[in-house]
C-alpha cells in the first residue's frame, strides 16, 4: 500500500554516513552508495562524513526539494540516537517525517565486525532491505494528547514533601498521598542529621507545615493508592482513605482523648519509636505530626474488638470530634503526572542472628538508637538500655545487611555517615567508649570527610574489621556480663575481643517489602535489587520507562537526605516539563484494529501488557487506545483474524525488509546470506 | 595463657626471630609469583578468591585465627598477590580445622576452607613443610592406609603418626589408648574392604588421568 | 523410605558407641537400616589435603554403590559421622557444579564398571529422626522422659556447615527440639557450633584442647548436666581429655559427653548395653539413675 505524492512513483533518497572513522574504516561507504544508486526507485544516493551535522541535514532537505524525493533512507548509527534528528530533517524538507527509514550500520555492522569485505556486503544488504521497506511507509501523524496540569505525589517523606512543594509553588495542584497518619517519613524519626548535626525535626517541620498550609496541596494521610488507570497526562487514580474515626475538621490535636483512654498505659508496638515504647490504641504518632490529628487504630481499639468500651475518649473530647461510625472513603482523582517517593525500609536485623538482635536485649538497630538519643524519644534522650543499665562501652557495627552476598549485595550508602553521627551522639550523651567496626569508610558527600575527621578527634575507636559475631560467651573475668565482639583488627593485624555494654547495628536500606506490588500498580519496573528502576542510571535517574510516572528518593536506591531532595526537585521539574508543554506527543507506532476484519473473539484483550485494548460491547469489536498502546506488537501477532495491524510495522513493510535482506548478492556465490560475516 | 613456645620452635620456618633485632622487610615485585594466585584461583570455586574485600570476617570467626601466624584474611591477600613462599610455609594452612565457619560467614561467599585445602595440597606436593609437622604426616599416612586397605584403622594410624613425628608422645598417650581399648573404642584389627583391587584401579585411573589439570 | 547405612571408619573404633546407639534406636523405631555393602573410607579431611579428584572418586564410589544397592527408588544414605556426611554431600555438590570434575571421576569409575549419576540423597540421622520420622512420634515413644535434665546440644561444624540444608549453619535447632521432645531441657548456649578442635587434639594438642576446653567450661557454667553431640571426633575430644585439661589449666571440668542417639535411647527405655553407654568414660549420671529407678529424672 504505497503512498506517494509524485505521479504514483516512489523516489528514494539514500544517504550513507561515514561517521568519521566509525563507519568508514570498516565499511566501504562509497561502494555501498554506488550500489544503492542502482536499485529501482533510488533517485539520489550519497555518502557524507557526518549526516547528523547541520550540512548533512540540510542536504536531505535540499535534495527533497530539488529532486522531488518522497522517501528518505539514512544508513548511519542507532535509531535511538538520531532517528528523531533525521525525521525532523525530512519534515523540514516538506515530507511527512514517517516516510523516513533508518539503517544501523554502526552498532550493527562496523562496530561488531572486522572483515571489510563482509561488512560492506552486510551494509549493502541492510540498505537494500530498508529501501524496499520504505516504499510501503505511509504518512502518519503523531497523536497529541493534552496533559492534565494536576499532579500526584505518592509518599510523604522528605522527598515527597519537597516534590509536592516544588510543584505547588509552580502553581500546580498537587495531591500528596501518605500511607501513615502523618507525613515526615523516616526523617522525622532521626535525632540529628549529618554532617551539620542539625536537628532533623527542626529542619523538617517547617516544610511539613508549609505542605499543610499550601493552598495548592491536598494532603491525604492515612491513605493509599489502590488503582491507577489511564496514560501519561491522563491518569485516573483511585485512593482509599482509611478512617481515623476522628472528624478532621473538628480535631485540634489537644490529645485529651489519649490521656483519658481506658488504657492507663500504652500496650501496643509504637511504630514511631520502633517498638522501644508502647502506645495506646488512640494515639498521635509524634507531637509535631502533620496533620495534627489523633488517630484510632482499629486493630487494637477495644471498641472495635468487642463493641463494649466505655469510650472515655468520646467523653473527654469537648469538640465531639470522635466518630466510631466512620468508614473507608474512596476518592477518584484525575492527574497528569505522578511522582513516586515511597521511600525505603531498614534491613531486618533478625536475618543476621550472629549479631544477637532479638536474643540479647542490649543489641539495637540504628533506627532504634535515633529514638533513644532523641529528646522526644521514649527515654527523653537519656541512653538507658533495655535492662536498665547505662552503657560504659558501645560497639557500632557497620554494613549490617549490606555488601553481603548472603543478605543484600549493595552498599547502602548512608550507614557509614550515620554511624559516625551516632558515634558522636552516643559519646555526647554517655561519655562511653565508642567503637566503630567498619570495612571501608564511605564519606562521599560535601563536608562528609571532614565529619569523619571530627569523629577521629573525638577519641572514638575506629577498628577496620567486619564483626563476625556478638556473643555473651566470656573468655576472661573482664568480659563477664558483657557482649563480646570478636573481630580481626585488620590494620594492626591481630584478632581482638572487645567487650561492650551496648551494640548498635548499622542496618542497611532496602526496598519496601511491597515495592513489587506498588510498582505493578503504577506500571513501572524494579531493578534486580528491588528498587524502582530509573530510565537511565546516569542520564535519567528520576524518569521511569512509563511516561508521566517519576521516581524520587530512597525508593529508587539508597541515598541520603540531600540526594533525596535533589531528586525530588528533579522529578518535579520533569513533571513540570510535561505539564507546561500542555500536551504530549505520542510515537505513532501503535497498533490499530481493522474493524471489518475483527471477529470479536477477545484474544487480544487479555494479551495486552499495557491494558490498552478494550471491547466495544455494542459493536462487539476490539478497540485499541492509541495513547496507552506502546507498540509492542503482541496483539498484532496474536490476532487469529489478522485484523490488528501496527503502524510502521505493517506486513508489507516487514516482508519487504526480509526479502531485501535475503536477496543478497552473495547468496548465489556463498550459498548463504551475509547476515553473519566475521 | 600463651601457647607454649616449644611448639613454635619445633615446627615453624620463615622469617621469625626470637631475639629483638633490626630487620629489613620489603617485598619486590620480582619476588612475587603472580601465577601462584591465578593457579590457586583456577581450582573449583577458587575464582571467588579474587573478589575478596579484605573485611576480616573470616579471621574474626575462625576459632583458631589467634594461633595463626597469618590470619585467613592475610592468607587470601597474600595468595592473590603471589606471596607464595610465605603462604606455603605458614602454619595457618595446617592449623585450619576445616570447621567451615569462614566460608559460611564470608560476605563474598568465598570458599576459604577449600582454598586452604588447595594450599595444603600445594605445600605437600612441593615439600614445603617441616618433616615432623604432624598434620601433613597424618594426611600422608591416612592416604596410604586408605589406598592399601580401603579404610583406615585409627589405632595404627596414630601409631604411624607418633613414630614419624614424636615417639615419646606414644608414651604420653598410652594410658588414654589403653582406656579406649578397654572400653572397646579402639580396634587393633586393620579394617579392610573386600574389593581392594577395585578401589586401587579407580585411584590409579584418577592418577593417570591427570594432565595439566589442578588436583 | 529406603535407608542405607554408611558407618564410616570412626564408627568402627572410637565411635563404636555411636554405631551401636544409632542402630539400636532406629531398630526400636522400626526404621530399617541396611549397611552399605563394601563401603570404603570417605577420605575425611586428610584425603582432600593430598589430592582432590581422588578424594571425590573415593566418595563417589560409595554414592554409586548406594545407588546400585538401593534399587530404582531414591536412595537415602545415612552417614552419622560428621566428616563422612560432609565429604559425601560436598562430593555431590562439586560433581553437580563442575562437569569436568564429574567427568574425571566417572572416567575413573568407568574402569570398574561404575558410573556416578547423583541420585543418592545423603542424610544425617538427626535429620532423618527429626524430619522424616517426626518429633511427635518420637515424643509418643518416650517411656522415661528426661525431666529436669539440662542438656547442652553440641552440633559441631561439619554436620551443619556448609552443605546441610536441614538446619541453620550457625544457629541450628534440630537437636534442641529433639531433646525437648525427650522431656529434657536444652540450654541456650552460644558455642553450640563452635569447632571442638577436630583432629588438632591429636596433632597440635594445645590448640585443639583449648577449643574443647572453651566448650566444656561454658556448658558447665550454664549448668548443663550432660553434653550431647552428633560427631564421633567431637565426642572423643570433649570426653577423653577432661582430666588433662583440668591438670594443665587448673579447671574442674566434669561433664558427661554422650551421643544424642544414646540420650534418645535412654529416653526410649532401651538397654544401656545396646546403646554403648558402658563405653563412656564419664557415665551420664542423672539419666542413668532415672532408668534404674524407673522414674523420671529429677535434678
Amino acid at each position: 500500500m504505497s503512498d506517494s505524492s509524485n505521479n504514483g512513483s516512489i523516489r528514494v533518497g539514500f544517504y550513507i554516513c561515514h561517521c568519521g572513522h566509525n563507519i568508514a574504516s570498516t565499511i566501504d561507504v562509497d561502494a555501498v552508495a554506488k550500489y544503492v544508486a542502482t536499485l529501482p526507485g533510488v533517485i539520489v544516493s550519497r555518502d557524507y562524513k557526518y549526516m547528523c551535522s547541520d550540512p548533512g541535514q540540510e542536504m536531505i532537505q535540499t535534495d527533497i526539494k530539488e529532486h522531488t524525493l518522497n522517501r528518505i533512507v539514512v544508513a548511519s548509527c542507532s535509531p535511538l540516537l538520531h532517528e528523531h534528528t533525521f525525521r525532523t530533517a525530512t519534515e523540514k524538507g516538506g515530507l511527512n517525517p514517517y516516510f523516513f527509514q533508518m539503517v544501523n550500520i554502526r552498532e550493527n555492522v562496523s562496530w561488531v565486525h572486522t572483515n571489510r569485505e563482509a561488512a560492506t556486503l552486510k551494509a549493502k544488504d541492510l540498505a537494500r532491505a530498508a529501501v524496499l521497506r520504505v516504499f510501503h511507509h505511509r504518512s502518519l501523524e503523531p497523536k497529541r494528547v493534552p496533559v492534565n496540569p494536576d499532579a500526584m505525589v505518592v509518599g510523604g517523606g522528605i522527598a515527597g514533601i519537597h516534590a509536592a512543594l516544588t510543584l505547588a509553588n509552580a502553581g500546580k495542584k498537587v495531591y500528596l498521598i501518605e500511607r501513615e497518619p502523618t507525613i515526615g517519613g523516616h526523617m522525622a524519626m532521626f535525632d540529628k542529621t549529618f554532617p551539620t548535626l542539625d536537628c532533623a525535626a527542626c529542619i523538617l517541620t517547617p516544610k511539613m507545615s508549609q505542605v499543610k498550609n499550601h493552598p495548592n496541596i491536598t494532603l491525604w494521610t492515612y491513605s493509599e493508592v489502590s488503582k491507577v488507570e489511564g496514560y501519561v497526562g491522563n491518569y485516573n487514580v483511585t485512593v482509599q482513605r482509611k478512617p481515623r474515626y476522628i472528624i478532621e475538621d473538628l480535631c485540634v490535636g489537644c490529645m485529651e482523648c489519649i490521656e483519658k483512654c481506658i488504657y492507663k498505659e500504652g500496650k501496643y508496638f509504637d511504630e514511631f519509636n520502633v517498638g522501644l515504647s508502647k502506645r495506646k490504641p488512640i494515639y498521635i504518632p509524634f507531637p509535631q505530626a502533620t496533620p495534627q490529628l489523633v488517630v484510632i487504630d482499629r486493630e487494637t481499639c477495644i471498641e472495635f474488638k468487642s463493641g463494649k468500651c466505655k469510650k472515655t475518649c468520646v467523653e473527654a473530647c469537648d469538640r465531639d470530634a470522635i466518630d466510631f461510625k466512620q468508614t473507608e472513603r474512596t476518592e477518584e482523582v484525575k492527574v497528569g503526572t505522578i511522582i513516586l517517593a515511597t521511600g525505603f525500609q531498614t534491613f531486618d536485623a533478625k536475618r543476621v542472628p550472629y549479631y544477637g538482635y532479638g536474643k540479647y536485649p542490649n543489641v539495637y538497630t540504628s533506627l532504634e538508637v535515633e529514638r533513644l538519643v532523641n529528646a522526644s524519644g521514649p527515654t527523653g534522650g537519656d541512653v538507658i538500655l533495655r535492662d536498665g543499665r547505662r552503657p560504659t562501652s558501645v560497639a557500632i557495627i557497620h554494613c549490617v545487611g549490606s555488601r553481603d552476598k548472603n543478605t543484600n549485595r549493595w552498599c547502602s550508602r548512608t550507614c557509614c555517615m550515620y554511624s559516625l553521627k551516632l558515634a558522636h551522639l552516643l559519646k555526647e550523651h554517655t561519655d562511653a567508649e565508642v567503637y566503630n567496626f567498619y570495612i571501608d569508610m564511605r564519606t562521599p558527600g560535601k563536608s562528609y570527610e571532614e565529619f569523619y575527621d571530627k569523629l577521629l578527634e573525638e577519641n572514638v575507636h575506629f577498628i577496620r574489621g567486619r564483626v563476625a559475631e556478638v556473643t555473651d560467651w566470656s573468655d576472661r573475668p573482664s568480659e563477664e556480663g558483657k557482649l563480646v565482639i570478636r573481630v580481626e583488627d585488620t590494620m594492626v593485624g591481630v584478632v581482638r575481643r572487645v567487650p561492650v555494654d551496648m551494640v548498635v547495628l548499622a542496618v542497611g536500606m532496602e526496598p519496601k517489602s511491597d515495592a513489587q506490588d506498588v510498582r505493578k500498580l503504577f506500571n513501572i519496573s524494579c531493578s534486580t535489587e528491588g528498587f524502582f528502576l530509573e530510565r537511565h542510571p546516569k542520564l535519567a535517574p528520576v524518569d521511569t520507562f512509563t511516561e508521566g510516572v517519576f521516581i524520587a528518593g530512597a525508593c529508587q536506591g539508597p541515598k541520603d537526605i540531600p540526594d533525596s531532595v535533589a531528586q525530588a526537585g528533579a522529578a518535579a521539574a520533569q513533571a513540570l516539563t510535561l505539564i507546561d508543554s500542555g500536551e504530549i506527543e505520542l510515537e505513532p507506532n501503535t497498533a490499530f484494529v481493522v474493524q471489518e476484519e475483527c471477529s470479536g473473539c477477545r484474544t487480544c484483550l487479555t494479551i495486552c501488557p499495557y491494558s490498552a485494548i478494550s471491547r466495544d460491547e455494542t459493536k462487539q469489536k476490539a478497540y485499541i487506545n492509541e495513547a496507552l498502546c506502546k507498540g509492542c506488537g503482541t496483539c498484532v501477532a496474536a490476532c487469529p483474524s489478522g485484523a490488528i495491524k501496527q503502524n510502521l510495522f505493517e506486513d508489507e513493510m516487514i516482508f519487504s525488509e526480509i526479502r531485501g535482506i535475503l536477496e543478497t548478492e552473495s547468496a548465489d556465490t556463498n550459498g548463504g546470506s551475509s547476515c553473519c560475516p566475521t | 595463657m600463651i601457647l607454649p613456645t616449644p611448639i613454635l620452635n619445633e615446627t615453624t620456618r620463615g622469617f621469625r626471630s626470637e631475639k629483638k633485632k633490626v630487620v629489613r622487610r620489603i617485598k619486590y615485585e620480582a619476588e612475587l609469583d603472580h601465577d601462584f594466585g591465578e593457579h590457586i584461583a583456577a581450582h573449583a570455586y577458587g575464582e571467588r578468591l579474587m573478589s575478596c574485600i579484605q573485611c576480616g570476617t573470616c579471621s574474626a570467626t575462625c576459632p583458631l585465627s589467634h594461633y595463626m601466624d597469618y590470619t585467613p584474611r592475610k592468607i587470601i591477600a597474600m595468595t592473590r598477590e603471589g606471596f607464595k613462599e610465605e603462604v606455603l610455609n605458614s602454619l595457618t594452612i595446617w592449623l585450619c580445622a576445616s570447621c567451615y565457619s569462614c566460608l559460611v560467614q564470608c560476605p563474598r561467599q568465598i570458599h576459604i576452607t577449600d582454598v586452604m585445602y588447595a594450599l595444603k595440597r600445594e605445600a605437600i606436593a612441593q615439600g614445603h613443610y617441616p618433616r615432623r609437622l604432624p598434620i601433613p604426616v597424618l594426611a600422608k599416612a591416612f592416604v596410604n592406609q586408605v589406598r592399601r586397605n580401603g579404610r583406615n584403622t585409627e589405632s595404627w594410624l596414630l601409631v604411624t603418626l607418633y613414630l614419624r613425628t614424636n615417639p615419646f608422645k606414644m608414651l604420653k598417650e598410652a594410658v588414654l589408648g589403653l582406656r579406649l581399648f578397654l572400653a572397646g573404642r579402639m580396634s587393633l584389627k586393620p579394617d579392610k574392604i573386600k574389593r581392594r583391587k577395585e578401589l586401587t584401579t579407580i585411584l590409579n585411573a584418577v592418577e593417570a588421568g591427570k594432565g595439566a589439570s589442578i588436583s | 523410605m529406603n535407608y542405607i547405612y554408611y558407618p564410616g571408619c570412626s564408627l568402627h573404633s572410637t565411635g563404636k558407641a555411636y554405631a551401636e546407639s544409632v542402630q539400636t534406636v532406629f531398630r526400636a523405631l522400626d526404621i530399617s537400616l541396611e549397611e552399605l555393602e563394601d563401603w570404603n573410607c570417605c577420605g575425611a579431611t586428610s584425603y582432600f589435603s593430598m589430592d582432590e579428584t581422588e578424594a571425590f572418586a573415593l566418595a563417589a564410589r560409595n554414592l554409586e554403590l548406594a545407588e546400585n544397592q538401593g534399587g530404582n527408588g531414591g536412595v537415602n544414605l545415612i552417614a552419622p559421622c560428621a566428616a563422612c556426611y560432609l565429604v559425601l554431600t560436598k562430593t555431590q555438590h562439586y560433581l553437580t557444579t563442575y562437569p569436568d570434575i564429574k567427568q574425571k571421576v566417572n572416567d575413573a569409575l568407568d574402569k570398574v564398571g561404575l558410573h556416578y549419576e547423583g541420585k543418592t540423597s545423603v542424610r544425617h540421622p538427626l535429620d532423618v529422626l527429626v524430619n522424616d520420622y517426626g518429633l511427635d512420634k518420637i515424643a509418643k515413644r518416650v517411656t522415661r522422659p528426661l525431666k529436669g535434665l539440662k542438656v547442652a546440644c553440641y552440633y559441631g561444624c561439619q554436620v551443619v556447615r556448609p552443605y546441610a540444608t536441614f538446619d541453620d549453619a550457625m544457629y541450628p535447632t534440630s537437636m534442641d527440639r529433639l531433646v525437648k521432645a525427650l522431656g529434657a531441657e536444652p540450654i541456650e548456649w552460644p558455642l553450640k557450633t563452635r569447632c571442638c578442635g577436630g583432629s588438632l587434639t591429636g596433632t597440635i594438642q594445645e590448640a585443639g584442647l583449648r577449643l574443647s576446653r572453651a566448650l566444656l567450661l561454658d556448658a558447665q557454667r550454664r549448668k548443663a548436666d550432660i553434653l550431647v553431640t552428633c560427631c564421633p571426633l567431637c565426642q572423643h575430644n570433649l570426653e577423653c581429655y577432661q582430666g588433662r585439661i583440668n591438670r594443665k589449666m587448673k579447671d574442674h571440668i566434669d561433664l558427661p559427653v554422650a551421643y544424642f542417639t544414646q540420650l534418645m535411647g535412654m529416653a526410649l527405655g532401651l538397654e544401656e548395653k545396646e546403646l554403648g553407654i558402658h563405653r563412656l568414660f564419664i557415665k551420664p549420671r542423672v539419666a542413668v539413675s532415672a532408668q534404674k529407678k524407673g522414674e523420671p529424672a529429677h535434678v
